[in-house]
Order: C-alpha cells, then sequence, then structure tokens
C-alpha cells in the first residue's frame, strides 16, 4: 500500500505546492515539512493548521503562500477542526460522490502539546483519517520564545530563563510518539530535516494508512535556539548524532531506529553551537547536564530495547 | 498565478477568505537579505540538497537537476552554502 | 415531544450530514436522540462526539466549511467554553445551527433557566432565535437551516429554547411531514466549500490594515439578513399556517402598560393579559422572536404607543445600569420620537419559577410608574426571597 517511498533526493517530486514570499524567519527549519509533506501526499489534500509561526506567517491577508486548500480557526483546536472536515468530507462522498481529500493536521509544539492536547487526544480516540504533522520548535515561538511542554531539559526561553537560581527549564520533554501510541495510533514517527530521504519515506508512509497517523518533526528555529541561521541542518544533523532526536518509528506494533547511531556524538557539541544551551556547559550547572545526558542515554536504550523485542 | 488585490471593504470575498493559490508570490522578500547566494556552475554537481533545504524555497530546480536562484524571495539565510557538499555556493556582500 | 425531543427531530427532519455532539444539561436529550437516528439508520450523517464544547463548535466549523449541513447544541458552561469559536464560526462564515438549552451560567453550579448563555454570543455575529413553546423551537430549527445557508446571509444560527421549561416539557406539536420539510429545505449549496480543485485560504492573519475592513464587511452583510429573515418567516406561515415574525405583539394596541420577555415566559405575561382582561385591565405583551440582529424598527413600532415599558431579563450584567434585553430596547428607542417611561426587571434566575402572579405583581408596579411619572433607577427583581 505504500505510494512514492524514494531512495535519493532525485526522486523528490519537482511541482512545489508552497510558495515563497512567506514572512517565516531566515532558516527556518517549517517549510522543509510542509513542501515534503505537500509533495509526498499523493491526491487532493487540505492543510488544517493550528495558530503559530507557519500561520501567521504564510497567510498574511491578501498574501498567502499555500497552494492548496488551507484551515486555520484557532490555536488550540486544530485536530477537532479538521475532525470535522474529515467527517464533512465522508458524508458527502457517501451522499454526493463528492472526492475525499486527505487532510493533513499541522502545528506546533504549542497546538500539539500543550493547549491543543485534548483536542488531538480527542481526535487520536475517535480515528479520524488524518495525518497528524507537529513541526517541533521546541517553544512557542510565534509569541517571543516561551517555554513549551516540548522545550527540552536545561533550555533557556523567556518563561524558562537560565537564571542565577534555576538554569532554565528543569522539566522534561513530554513524548509524542509515545502519547499517540497510547491512543492505539498505527503508524507513528519523528522526523528531522538533515535526513531528508528519511524524512520524506515516512510521510509517503504514513499517507497510505487509512485512520490518524503522528508525524513528529525536529523544527530548527535560528530566532529561538540562538544559532546562525545558515548552520540549521547541521545543528539538526548534531541533534540525531548526539541521540537527542532519535530516528524511529513505529508500525503496528513494532518499532525501528532508521537512523541507527553507533558512536554518538558528545551532547556538548549540539549544546555549544546554540545560545539556549550554552549555559549548560557552566560548572555550575554540569549537574543538569550529567541528568540530561542520562535521559538521553535511557531513552535511547529503551528505544533499542523495543526495536528488538518488537521483530 | 492570479492576483488578488482588494482595495476597500466592498471588494472582499464572504469568510474573509484569500481566494486564490499562492499569492504570496506578489511579495518579494529579497530585500530582506544582507548577504546573497552566488552559485558557481561549473563546480555543481547536481546533488539538489540546496533545493531540498531552501526554507522559502527560493531556489529553482531545472531539466537534469540544474538549479537556479530566485533573487525576488532569498532572505540570505545561508543554508544552500552550508550545506553544499562541494562549495559551490559562495555568501556575498549584497550590493 | 419535549422541546430536546422536538428539536432533534426537526435536524432528522433536516437531513443534516454532520452533527457534532457532546452532552450538557438540559441539552442531553437533543444529542442523544440524534446518536439513535443515526446508529438505528433513521438519519444518514456522521455524528462526531467530540471531546468537550470547544471540539464541538471547532469540527462543526470545520464541516460547515466543508460545504455540509452541520448542527450542534449546547448551554451555559458549554457555550462559555466554545465561546472563542462563536466569533470564528460566525466570521467565516458558517451556516452552523446551533440549538441552545437556555441555562444558567456558574457560579454556582445550576442546570436551570436563564438566559446568560444566549446573551453571552449577542456580539458575536449569529442570529438568534428564541422559542416561546415546543411548537416554536420544533419551526424554528428547521427554518434557521434555510435562514443560515441562504446565499443572501451565509450566518450561523443559534436556536434558544429554555432550560428544563421547553428542553424537559412534553407540549403537544404539529410537524411537517418529511417530503414536505424536503420541498422546504433543499439541500446546502455551500459558498466557497473547500475545494482542492479551487484552493483558498481560510482565517488568513489580519494586519492593522485589513482587520477593521473585514469587520465592516461582516458588519454589513449581517445587516442584510433582516429581509431574509422575514422572507423565510412568511414563507413557512404560507406553509405551515403558523405565522412567525421578528417580534410578536399581543393586547398591544392602545395599551399603556406593555412588558417585553424572552422566551417561554412570553407566555406567562399572555395568560396573565388575558385573565386582568378580564377585570377590564389592558396589559401589552411584546416578545422577540428574533432577538439578533436585534429588530429595531419592529420595538420601535411595537412599544413607541405604550405609556410604560417593563423589560424582563432572565439574566444580568454586573455593575451595569441594565441588564442585556433592556439595554438593547432603551438603545432603540432612545432615538425613537416618543419614549415611554422604561424599567429593567430582573426575573427567574438558575430557573426560578414566574408565574402569573409575578406578571400582575409587575402590571401593577407599572402602573405605580405610570402614576408616579418616573422609572426606578435600578432593576427590580421578581420572585426574590428578601428573608
Amino acid at each position: 500500500m505504500s505510494t512514492g517511498v524514494i531512495r535519493s533526493l532525485k526522486e523528490i517530486p519537482k511541482e512545489e505546492f508552497f510558495a515563497p514570499g512567506h514572512r517565516l524567519c531566515a532558516g527556518c527549519g517549517a517549510t522543509q515539512v510542509i513542501r515534503f509533506a505537500l509533495k509526498a501526499v499523493p491526491g487532493p489534500k487540505v492543510v488544517v493548521n493550528a495558530t503559530g509561526c507557519v500561520e501567521v506567517s504564510t497567510t498574511v491577508f491578501p498574501y498567502t503562500s499555500w497552494g492548496v486548500p488551507w484551515v486555520h480557526v484557532a490555536f488550540e483546536n486544530a485536530p477537532a477542526v479538521a475532525s470535522g472536515i474529515e467527517a464533512a468530507f465522508k458524508v458527502l462522498e457517501r451522499k454526493q460522490g463528492v472526492r475525499r481529500p486527505k487532510i493533513i493536521v499541522l502545528a506546533g509544539d504549542g497546538g500539539t502539546f500543550d493547549i491543543g492536547f485534548q483536542a488531538l487526544s480527542g481526535a487520536l480516540e475517535r480515528g479520524h483519517d488524518f495525518m497528524f504533522i507537529c513541526y517541533d520548535n521546541e517553544a512557542y515561538m510565534n509569541t517571543g520564545i516561551q517555554r513549551s511542554g516540548a522545550t527540552p531539559k536545561g533550555a533557556h526561553t523567556t518563561t524558562s530563563p537560565a537564571g542565577r537560581v534555576i538554569p532554565g527549564k528543569l522539566e522534561r520533554k513530554k513524548n509524542l510518539v509515545e502519547i499517540a501510541i497510547a491512543h492505539g495510533v498505527r503508524y507513528a514517527a519523528t522526523m528531522n530535516p538533515a535526513y531528508p530521504v528519511d524524512m520524506y519515506n515516512k510521510i509517503a508512509k504514513a499517507a497510505s494508512f487509512q485512520g490518524p497517523t503522528v508525524l513528529h518533526y525536529y523544527s530548527p528555529c535560528p530566532t529561538g535556539w540562538y544559532f546562525d541561521p545558515s548552520r540549521s541542518i547541521e545543528v539538526a544533523r548534531l541533534a540525531v548524532q548526539t541521540r537527542i532526536w532519535p530516528l524511529y518509528e513505529y508500525e503496528d506494533g513494532r518499532y525501528r531506529i532508521t537512523v541507527p547511531v553507533k558512536e554518538p556524538k558528545p551532547i556538548e557539541d549540539y549544546f555549544k553551537l546554540q545560545g539556549r544551551f550554552r549555559h549548560l556547559l557552566e560548572p555550575e550547572n554540569r549537574w543538569l547536564l550529567e541528568e540530561i545526558k542520562r535521559e538521553v542515554e535511557e531513552n535511547w536504550n529503551r528505544l533499542v530495547k523495543l526495536s528488538q523485542i518488537s521483530q | 498565478m492570479g492576483e488578488f488585490n482588494p482595495r476597500s471593504w466592498k471588494d472582499l470575498p464572504v469568510g474573509n477568505v484569500i481566494p486564490l493559490p499562492k499569492t504570496s508570490l506578489q511579495f518579494k522578500t529579497g530585500n530582506w537579505r544582507a548577504m546573497k547566494p552566488v552559485l558557481h556552475e561549473e563546480k555543481c554537481i547536481r546533488c539538489l540538497l540546496c533545493w531540498v533545504h531552501c526554507p522559502e524555497p527560493s531556489i529553482e530546480r531545472h531539466e537534469g537537476d540544474r538549479v537556479t536562484i530566485n533573487y525576488d524571495f532569498c532572505k540570505g539565510c545561508g543554508i544552500c552554502a552550508n550545506v553544499c557538499p562541494v562549495h559551490a555556493i559562495e555568501m556575498v556582500m549584497e550590493g | 415531544m419535549n422541546g430536546d425531543r422536538a428539536v432533534a427531530y426537526a435536524v432528522k427532519q433536516a437531513k443534516v450530514d454532520v452533527i457534532s455532539a457532546y452532552p450538557i444539561t438540559p441539552q442531553t436529550i437533543i444529542v442523544e436522540s440524534l446518536a439513535e437516528y443515526v446508529n438505528n439508520g433513521e438519519l444518514d450523517a456522521a455524528y462526531i462526539p467530540v471531546e468537550s464544547e470547544h471540539s464541538a463548535l471547532s469540527a462543526a466549523v470545520g464541516a460547515s466549511l466543508a460545504g455540509a449541513r452541520v448542527f450542534t447544541a449546547t448551554s451555559s458552561q458549554g457555550l462559555a467554553f466554545m465561546w472563542e469559536i462563536l466569533w470564528i464560526a460566525a466570521g467565516l462564515r458558517t451556516t452552523i445551527v446551533m440549538a441552545m438549552g437556555n441555562r444558567a451560567l456558574s457560579p454556582n453550579i445550576n442546570i436551570h433557566c436563564s438566559h446568560d448563555d444566549a446573551y453571552a454570543a449577542r456580539d458575536t455575529g449569529w442570529m438568534q432565535f428564541f422559542a416561546e413553546n415546543v411548537q416554536e423551537a420544533y419551526d424554528l430549527t428547521l427554518m434557521a437551516f434555510r435562514i443560515s445557508e441562504d446565499h443572501r446571509v451565509l450566518f450561523p444560527s443559534i436556536v434558544n429554547l429554555d432550560g428544563f421549561i421547553l428542553t424537559h416539557a412534553a407540549e403537544g406539536l404539529r410537524v411537517l411531514e418529511d417530503r414536505d420539510v424536503d420541498e422546504f429545505l433543499p439541500p446546502k449549496k455551500p459558498v466557497n466549500a473547500i475545494d482542492p480543485e479551487r484552493p483558498m485560504t481560510y482565517g488568513a492573519l489580519d494586519l492593522i490594515d485589513w482587520y477593521m475592513e473585514h469587520r465592516k464587511f461582516q458588519f454589513e452583510a449581517f445587516e442584510s439578513t433582516r429581509p431574509v429573515i422575514k422572507e423565510v418567516f412568511e414563507e413557512y406561515g404560507e406553509f405551515t399556517g403558523r405565522s412567525y415574525s421578528p417580534v410578536k405583539t399581543f393586547n398591544t394596541e392602545g395599551a399603556e402598560v406593555v412588558l417585553v420577555a424572552l422566551g417561554s415566559s412570553a407566555g406567562t405575561l399572555r395568560h396573565a393579559s388575558r385573565e386582568l382582561a378580564a377585570e377590564g385591565k389592558k396589559l401589552g405583551v411584546v416578545s422577540l422572536t428574533q432577538y439578533r440582529p436585534f429588530p429595531v424598527d419592529e420595538i420601535r413600532r411595537a412599544l413607541s404607543e405604550a405609556s410604560v415599558v417593563g423589560v424582563l431579563d432572565r439574566s444580568l450584567s454586573f455593575g451595569s445600569p441594565a441588564p442585556q434585553l433592556f439595554a438593547d430596547i432603551a438603545s432603540a428607542l432612545y432615538s425613537a420620537k416618543r419614549r415611554p417611561l422604561l424599567f429593567s426587571a430582573v426575573y427567574g434566575l438558575g430557573g426560578r419559577d414566574f408565574t402569573p402572579q409575578h406578571a400582575r405583581e409587575l402590571f401593577s408596579f407599572a402602573q405605580e410608574v405610570l402614576r408616579k411619572g418616573e422609572a426606578p433607577q435600578r432593576s427590580i427583581w421578581i420572585g426574590l426571597r428578601e428573608g
């Protein structure tokens, strides 16, 4: 049932369904997942977008970057709006023979992990047919870099600042793929722009499923993470190579690490490139750095075990 | 692509929609940049990494996987120069 | 049938495509009846059992934009929870029909009738109708679909029915034959529906250069709904023999005292009016079937001949000199050539009973006001335990 799985970048379809002229920051990592999703998902499509960076920057009236029907209602309800669209098209297809488009729900980490969590949970439980893509820039970036439930431990944001007493966010990051699996989703995966073939194929695979699928995309943010925009893909690659952002997929009960990392790079290499983490390299924060390293290792080992037992 | 240029409240479409696709092509973001990418075509190996990673996208893919840069929209982020495996793209000061 | 059941029956006959359902007392019988119809194959519709009212309205917006005929229902806290989306549903020009089992807002939590929820929606751009009895609840639901989906309208509408008083009380009513409903209410023909062949952007961002224009556009469009509502009311009247109009008047010809109310209490006022008439006293009664857009001209015509008008509000606005209906009426009458004395009466909060005896007390009070030639500055409260 898989459609359009590729082996090289050259096989990525040429046609663009997303136009430049938007106001996203120079170097923004979100657009790659948008372009790829609109190419990898076959047939007619509708995008439902929650409030956030992508939504405000790509649809400043009267300018829109979207070459497909695109719907925005509010911040916390993209999956609920999508549920209504999906149900309507199912009925209209039955009653009038209208062709049902594939629904892609696109939300940032805010609209997924926090304010949008209830709507996502409900839509997953009801089993609507849609692809959910979270472009995760690990904070509420659109409103000026405030922490979210997806902000990683130790990160500096304006509402979890690296202060003299508390050195950044102390809570851990929620695990979206595990949450999706707990809802009985058949296909869920992590994605990263530095691994474009892996990313494209995951989208193509998710598109072949009926019912909800969840894709968790690492979206580098030069503005909020404080690094030079030109290094976006470098930072993204390091996230994978340090095992901080494991690339894996879950399909009908089986876990598979899709990009194995035999010799992980030191986490310090990843942290020193980004202003939001640099304070963790100070001696007084060593305890937090060690905690983070332990958790990255535990998470990786857990995934390795899961991929072994679920073969 | 069609153009959508309402002038007053009287020529707005029902539901506050933007009734055409890709109207952002009318909004040139090329004036954002301080540095601009210059492609040295003789070095290019047509790997398409710049086309894949350009955020706008302002790199266009042509026959035989030749690429060109669309300076109307390029914001000068420098990702293309950074990812090019053969350093075929050089960032130079704008004008 | 009780009011909830009558509304559900109308929704079934309207052949809705999508129902977005979240239960809340006293509207639960609506969503339960609809689930029964769907699961028994009597209604071919998608039933989305959403996880909250906010999602109920969000899903309804999505479905309406996709071109479907959509229904949802709520009350009180549920309306409050979805309030953010009400504005968006109206501004994006959806054609959702929503039944509201009018219920008081917390605190304290109360499941009985007040008009808080209807009033909370009054600025949002939804049309609002008030049913006085179960027959009206049924009729208005059918008419709401027709009005909302009309290409000269394209706004969502709320059909209000008093919680428990109408939602749960069984009354006799006449329903239309299915084929007559089909004739009165043909399938929805959407405008600017989601269509991959004609890709549009719905819900864009406005900077300071376009927001005001979008608001003006919507404001004027909402004004244009008035003649269509009247037209549909008339057509339904010819169809069924039951006539509707934005404002209902009873015994107002030459009446010095007129009382105004929304919802079921209008019926109580009319009952009292008949009792008083038997004693040679004249009480005029005005009720609004159409609350939004507010029927300014009709209200002026109905009230300008009176000498004293008492406006009943089943809600209040803390810190305001006037509750909501009183404020609407006062502003409609302010620039009228003849202005009656106007006073406000707060009644029925949280389901507090409003009886014909209360109505008679109000009539006497109104006569007092007329005699003194001066209306009280503050609302009077009817049926309150003073201790």
